[in-house]
């Protein structure tokens, strides 16, 4: 049975890889990451996880670690933030490209500079196209269920790839909050022994990684979108497998209220359930509104996302990204749920919004400007605006 | 909802304070945050650690601007920092002082708010040996509003200090006792 725990989402993060047995954590310490790294040192450290610890001097090496220990076979976790992400990017762009299947926990935080430690998205949507999957956690609850599924899916020998789960740095990491947690002999059952297909073995010599020349790199980049894409498939299973066990149902587009609503928010991250609370305050006034969550971003879930917006009630979608792409289309889930819709013939008008940058706190009432935002955009029918490629920032001081 | 905000100075364990009161609010099956203001910290810095507590789901991911109680551990801070700050009306302070809830409402200026006073410092010193409020000033607060029960917040502060547990529950016992609420 789970136990309703008082817990910070750190320490369920870390007790999530634990419980799936890992073989192999390495790591390097960065804000707000670091208790979740400090937890599993401490578990190996005691005795109370048997996993090899690998201490280095940086993210590179780390993740450099936890690619080479996946590739003998190991069940592998790592977590970061930022600045650890950007400098691991190189050998995240390997995780993927050799079918290495890394759990990490990524707890949000912004790119420097100016130096900043607190949340934002700039650090995931830097890694948008490395091929590994990326899904969203809004609460502890979820990043502590995500982290588990993560090692389901990644695993499965029709997947095989890494797997990034996202929650925001300080508003999730640092929070005590209730959180279900499960006995161990329940997630035994969950999470059994991981199996690799391919691995290193001395006594069965194969090469990893080779040089891709002209002639094969093209087919070698196909394989691996095809194995993303494929992904798609064991992510549904597993979520069904969870929602059947455990009876929490989790799904690649989340809507709340957007059944009969003409205007949504859609989001990512943590600032879904407050998005939700300021469309409980709409609601109330008579407004059609409703909130639209983007949870996975890995393989995009191009499908479920039209299912949900067009052909519908809503009218007017405003997207709300967390990270800036410089002189570019706002930002990058503006860009893609934009790409998504091209093609379809009946639907909504999407208006893009920056908001919650390095650590800016979004209030309700904020919420309720990108709300009146939508609305402005739909009363004149203009898709974005008078300046429709200027990037719109709530919350902005002037 | 009740949003409680902890004033410290860094190795005070107003942190400490926040949680283990959402841990025992969550042990009675109500829903709760708890956090420190994010960011670096510094010992004997002012400090910020946050509290909610809730019989529904809690929503809000941002800092508390506006509290219904303010807890003050340290006494030096109530000239350092504006700790009545955004406080609702009719709102809770309780301050570790030696001087009456009376004569602080007028020196807060906040005559709508109702003030508990507690020694916790000299609590902490006889009962600890070290000045170290944050058990001292929970006993503080739940006698002027009554959050969680005693128990299950006893429970967890034996928890978090296992070596000195029969100590911090004396503490927080004394407090209880000795807190004037006006």
């Amino acid at each position: 049975m789970a136990k309703r725990t008082g817990i910070e989402v750190s320490i369920a993060i870390a007790e999530a890889a634990r419980q799936a047995d890992v073989d192999v954590v390495s790591a390097y310490p960065i804000t707000p990451q670091t208790h979740i790294v400090e937890h599993l040192a401490q578990l190996v450290a005691d005795g109370d996880l048997d996993a090899n610890y690998i201490t280095v001097e940086s993210e590179h090496t780390a993740m450099s670690a936890c690619v080479g220990a996946s590739a003998a076979g190991a069940r592998v976790f790592t977590s970061t933030s930022s600045q650890g992400l950007a400098l691991m990017n190189e050998i995240v762009y390997l995780a993927s490209s050799l079918r290495t299947p890394v759990v990490m926990a990524l707890a949000n935080r912004a790119l420097s500079g100016p130096i900043s430690i607190w949340n934002d998205h700039s650090d995931v949507m830097n890694e948008r196209d490395t091929g590994w999957i990326c899904i969203f956690a809004n609460n502890g609850q979820e990043a502590y269920d995500l982290t588990l599924m993560a090692f389901r899916i990644g695993e499965d020998k029709r997947v095989m790839l890494p797997v990034m789960i996202n929650f925001d740095g300080f508003i999730l990491t640092h929070v005590i909050e209730p959180i279900y947690m499960f006995d161990d002999d329940e997630i035994a059952d969950f999470i059994p022994p991981y199996e690799p297909v391919i691995y290193l073995d001395t006594d069965n010599p194969i090469t990893m990684g080779p040089v891709g020349v002209p002639d094969i790199y093209t087919e070698a980049k196909k394989q691996q979108e095809v194995a993303i894409r494929e992904s798609r498939s064991v992510i549904d299973e597993v979520f069904d497998e969870f929602a059947g066990r455990y009876g929490r149902r989790y799904r690649a587009v989340e809507t709340y209220k957007a059944e009969d609503a003409e205007i949504v928010l859609l989001a990512q991250g943590s600032v879904i359930e407050a998005a939700e609370a300021a469309v409980d305050v709409l609601r109330d006034q008579g407004k059609k509104v409703g909130a639209v969550e983007l949870r996975l971003w890995r393989p995009f879930p191009f499908d479920d996302l039209r299912e949900v917006l067009c052909g519908t009630s809503i009218k007017q979608v405003v997207v709300l990204d967390r990270c800036i792409s410089f002189g570019g289309p706002i930002g990058p889930v503006l860009s893609e749920v934009r790409s998504a819709l091209y093609l379809e013939k009946d639907k909504p008008m999407v208006v893009g919004v920056v908001a919650g940058l390095g650590g800016r706190d979004i209030h309700l009432e904020e919420y309720i400007e990108m709300f009146r935002i939508g609305e402005e955009c739909l009363r004149t029918g203009k898709d974005a605006g008078e300046e429709p490629e200027l990037v719109k920032i709530v919350g902005l001081r002037e | 909802m009740v949003e409680i905000r902890f004033h410290g100075r860094g190795g005070q364990g107003a942190v400490t304070s926040a949680e283990l009161l959402a841990q025992a609010a969550i042990k009675e099956g109500k829903y709760a945050q708890a956090f420190p203001a994010f960011g670096a910290e510094r010992r004997g810095a002012p400090v910020l650690a946050f509290t909610r507590i809730s019989d529904e789901v809690i929503k809000l991911r941002i800092g508390i601007y506006q509290p219904d109680v303010v807890i003050v551990l340290d006494p030096s801070l109530v000239k350092a920092v504006p700790v009545v700050a955004g406080l609702k009306e009719g709102g809770l302070v309780v301050l570790n002082s030696k001087k009456g809830p009376g004569d602080w409402k007028k020196d807060l200026g906040r005559e709508d708010v109702m003030v508990a006073s507690v020694d916790a410092t000299s609590i902490a010193m006889e009962e600890l040996g070290v000045p170290i409020t944050n058990v001292v000033m929970l006993g503080a607060l739940l006698k002027a509003k009554p959050l969680v029960n005693l128990e299950p917040l006893e429970g967890f502060i034996a928890q978090r200090f296992p070596r000195i547990a029969g100590k911090e529950i004396k503490a927080f016992r004394r407090a209880y006792q000795e807190t004037r609420v006006e």
